[in-house]
């Protein structure tokens, strides 16, 4: 295997053999790069400059647990002097002037910071194609999407142009992506992990997490960026968890409850017969399956759509042109200033979404669409609660198939529909994981959904290891 | 069902220029959108209170102590235009 084939956990042991210095570590990664990124484009921003710096300061870091390993953030995660740009072009030359908490965890652990990946622009988008730069291909098949919106991270961890990455989810956009790319994408519980410094899409159900190549790299990231921020008012104080204790090849006596609403759903059939095989494994090594009755996901996924466009219409009205980003050249005065600035700077699917939330929370509209979704958001959260009553985790399919191909899908609601597994479970903000599961008949990979309740990170991440284990494709990787 | 002057309104208060060719795009495609949320109707939710964040939250409060923040040099580095370490904005009113 190539060095840009290992885990984080494979890496760190090789440092610690003194197999392989961090110094050799970061030059395999970065020639990776070099040889496939102009057919993959992951990056938006390789940051050799960073990763140079976090490697000069692995003497006085070499106890953390990623020093020396190289990773990859989203484009909307803040870099203190590094260009953020959302692949917008509103903020296509903003430089933060501060790290996110993730990202200074990120660095407190040792990590060499490789880049700075595509998404959809603001993460409004289930491909990548809404980014304003460029399209990210999918290193199974480069004319297939990586999914998205975190499709650049997604796509890096699965190239080998980093060792595993952070992305962001908002209704899927961590696991879709690690779905579509054959990597471990989890999505922890609403408040995990602090956002203080991502870029805000929609903040009742954004969340920051790990996209790896296998399970225990998810639970040493989570590690490392997991825990109360006082910067961030909505995450969580609680003690911290070493989530590597959960990495036990055990199953037995778990409860898995699989939703018969969700299977009953019109999706693709190599992903039905993957997802019920990987089940049959589980239950071989001892869960208990048994089929539970939800609430339909299309409720989910309506209330999705007004409750994320309200919330980024607000939060997307702070780019007027007056203190960063782009400004408009063509304005008279401070008003056309405004308009021209947010007509130049937003791409298509941006301000139709903030065309959506406008109209939802405007007068007249606000109880029939906001509260009204808020309400349905009680009743989707209390199915997700009675159902952890007496189970311990739910399985879906994360997505309905495998990647689309680039450029296929230009209908907004059908694009949608892509996440029609994955934007429950941020209505009601409980956790889940994507796990690769197998491949179709195309050879593209199928990812499979663990969900949990609160803070059940710790028995997602035990039954998906064990998943791991007994599937044993997670050695697997794409061929460039 | 959303018509053409919705989108317009919408926009107005977004801030937000379209051309017309926008103005129909958006017209047929935010209406299929609210048509598919539409379906929230069919779930009945007279006695259910709203839910905002689901995990739960308590308001944050601190000690009103001055603690560090950012200098004012680098709050000022993006602006597109500053002046005497102030945001420089187009005129807000007319002469």
């Amino acid at each position: 295997m190539n060095i840009y084939d290992l885990t984080i956990h494979e890496l760190k042991d090789k440092i610690a053999a003194g197999e392989m210095t961090p110094a050799e570590i970061k030059k395999a990664f970065a020639d990776r790069i070099n040889d496939v990124e102009d057919r993959v484009k992951s990056y938006i921003t390789v940051t050799d400059e960073l990763a140079e710096n976090g490697l000069a300061d692995y003497e006085n870091k070499k106890d953390g647990l990623l020093a020396g390993i190289p990773i990859a953030v989203k484009d909307n995660m803040s870099t203190d002097g590094i260009k953020t740009s959302c692949a917008s072009k509103m903020l296509k030359n903003y430089k933060p002037p501060y790290d996110a908490t993730a990202v200074k965890k990120l660095n407190e652990a040792g990590a060499v910071i490789m880049g700075k990946t595509n998404m959809d622009e603001f993460a409004m988008g289930s491909s990548t194609e809404n980014s304003a730069f460029f399209n990210t291909h999918n290193p199974w098949n480069l004319d297939r999407a990586p999914g998205g919106s975190s499709g650049g991270s997604a796509a890096a961890v699965a190239a080998g142009e980093c060792a595993a990455a952070l992305g962001s989810d908002t209704g899927g956009s961590i696991r879709q992506p690690a779905s579509y790319c054959g990597v471990v994408g989890l999505k922890p519980t609403y408040g995990m992990v602090s956002r203080y410094g991502l870029v805000a899409f929609a903040s009742s159900l954004d969340q920051i997490g790990p996209i790896t190549k296998d399970v225990e790299d998810s639970a040493i990231l989570m590690n490392v960026i997991a825990g109360h921020d006082p910067k961030d008012s909505t995450s969580i104080e609680g003690k911290k968890e070493d989530y590597t204790e959960y990495l036990k090849e055990d199953v037995s006596g778990m409860k898995i409850g699989i939703p018969e609403e969700y299977f009953n759903l019109d999706f693709d059939k190599d992903v039905k017969e993957s997802v019920l095989s990987a089940v049959e494994k589980l239950k071989e090594a001892g869960a208990e399956v048994e089929t539970v009755h939800m609430t339909d996901a299309s409720y989910a996924l309506a209330a999705y759509y007004v409750i994320a466009p309200a919330e980024a219409s607000s939060n997307l009205a702070r780019y007027d042109g007056v203190r960063y980003g782009l400004r408009s050249e063509h304005a008279a005065d401070i008003s056309e200033m405004f308009t021209n600035t947010r007509h130049e700077g937003f791409g298509d699917e941006v301000k139709r979404r903030i065309m959506i939330g406008t109209y939802a929370l405007s007068s007249g509209y606000y109880d029939a669409y906001y509260l009204k979704a808020q309400k349905v958001r009680t009743l989707i959260k209390d199915d997700f609660d009675r159902i952890f009553n007496d189970f311990d985790l739910i399985i879906t399919p994360t997505a309905p198939t495998t990647a689309i191909e680039l450029g296929s899908n230009s209908d907004p609601l059908e694009m949608y529909y892509t996440d029609i597994f994955t934007v429950p479970i941020n209505i009601a903000g409980v956790p889940a994981m994507s796990v690769p599961c197998g491949f179709d008949s195309k050879e593209m990979p199928i990812g499979l959904q663990l969900i949990g309740p609160h803070f059940g990170e710790g028995k997602i991440i035990q039954a998906a290891y064990t998943l791991e284990k007994l599937l044993d494709i997670s050695n697997k990787r794409a061929e460039l | 069902m959303i018509d053409k002057k919705d989108v317009e309104y919408a926009a107005g208060l977004a801030q937000l220029k379209l051309d017309e060719e926008e103005k129909e795009k958006y017209t047929e495609q935010i209406g299929e959108i609210l048509d598919y949320v539409d379906k929230l109707s069919e779930l009945d939710t007279d006695d259910v209170v709203p839910t905002a964040y689901t995990v739960p939250m308590k308001n944050v409060l601190r000690k009103d102590e001055v603690q560090e923040s950012l200098p004012r040099e680098k709050s000022l580095a993006n602006a597109p235009d500053k002046k005497d370490g102030q945001f420089r904005a187009p005129k807000i009113m007319s002469d």
